[in-house]
């Protein structure tokens, strides 16, 4: 079975979505989630070229990505501050830790 | 072809190793190379506008504000059990690509078509210009938020005791 350039750009999407939500699943820093949250984002852009390119219009994917990319850029800058103002509140970036009912 | 395929699992290669990797500083280079990759499959594409913000915004930007952010709040060091066992995660997603990969794959066997092209700024000012004005809300929200990350180092003689 030989793959097409539709399909390779496919499973790129697929897998980049694959390893954004396994990272949002397991891990447990908040910095980290703001990388997989990144990496998340990266699968939704060269989704939405793919499809612009199959359709035949890449100028108004290009746009719609254009605006993805601005907002997972802004996602990342408050998800960085809140986790920075997290670590000079509580003292941890741990997740798991941040409640204070348990301790 | 054969550039396209190393490209994508060079890629798909770096974002997981983002994931892994233990310290955060790491980590951040590993984002960076992925962006690199994608903005250079972005460009083989044919949308080579959006590969050049691509680059400097997800390469540039991003790693200038993730190196920022970990220089002020420092490295995590104990590593702690997950939430979800990383097997049921595993097993999680894997159910879902391969679901949706038996689903999808098979219609998408055609060849990609002929690129017609069309000026990314013809698109973007004259048919979605109400985006235009949206982008600009949305970096002003950027910037409140880059106050947020400056004014870390202050806040500390407010800290709250521990109830």
């Amino acid at each position: 079975m030989t793959l097409s350039l539709v399909s390779l750009t496919f499973i790129a999407v697929i897998g980049l979505l694959a390893i954004g939500l396994y990272a949002l699943l397991v891990v447990h820093n908040l910095i980290k989630v703001v990388v997989a949250l990144q990496i998340l984002a990266k699968g939704a852009i060269l989704g939405f070229i793919l499809a612009g390119r199959i359709n035949g219009q890449i100028g108004l994917a290009e746009s719609l990505a254009l605006t993805v990319i601005i907002v997972d850029t802004i996602v990342a800058v408050i998800g960085l501050s809140l986790a920075v103002q997290i670590r000079h509140h509580m003292g941890t970036l741990d997740v798991s830790a941040l409640t204070r009912l348990r301790r | 072809m054969a550039w396209f395929i190393l490209i994508m699992a060079g890629m798909l290669i770096c974002a997981a190793m983002a994931v892994v990797a233990k310290r955060l500083l790491v980590s951040a280079i590993w984002l960076a190379i992925a962006s690199a990759l994608l903005a250079l499959l972005i460009y083989l594409l044919g949308a080579p506008e959006l590969a050049v913000i691509e680059l400097s915004v997800g390469a540039g930007l991003v790693t200038v504000l993730f190196v920022f952010a970990i220089s002020i709040a420092g490295e995590e060091g104990h590593i702690h059990q997950s939430l979800l066992p990383k097997w049921l995660a595993g097993i999680v997603i894997a159910v879902s690509v391969g679901l949706i990969g038996w689903l999808c794959l098979p219609d998408l066997g055609f060849e990609m078509p002929q690129l017609v092209p069309t000026r990314l700024s013809t698109v973007l000012w004259e048919l979605r210009g109400a985006d235009v004005i949206l982008q600009v809300i949305l970096i002003f929200a950027g910037v409140l938020g880059v106050l947020g990350l400056l004014s870390g180092e202050q806040s500390t003689i407010s800290k709250e005791p521990d109830a």
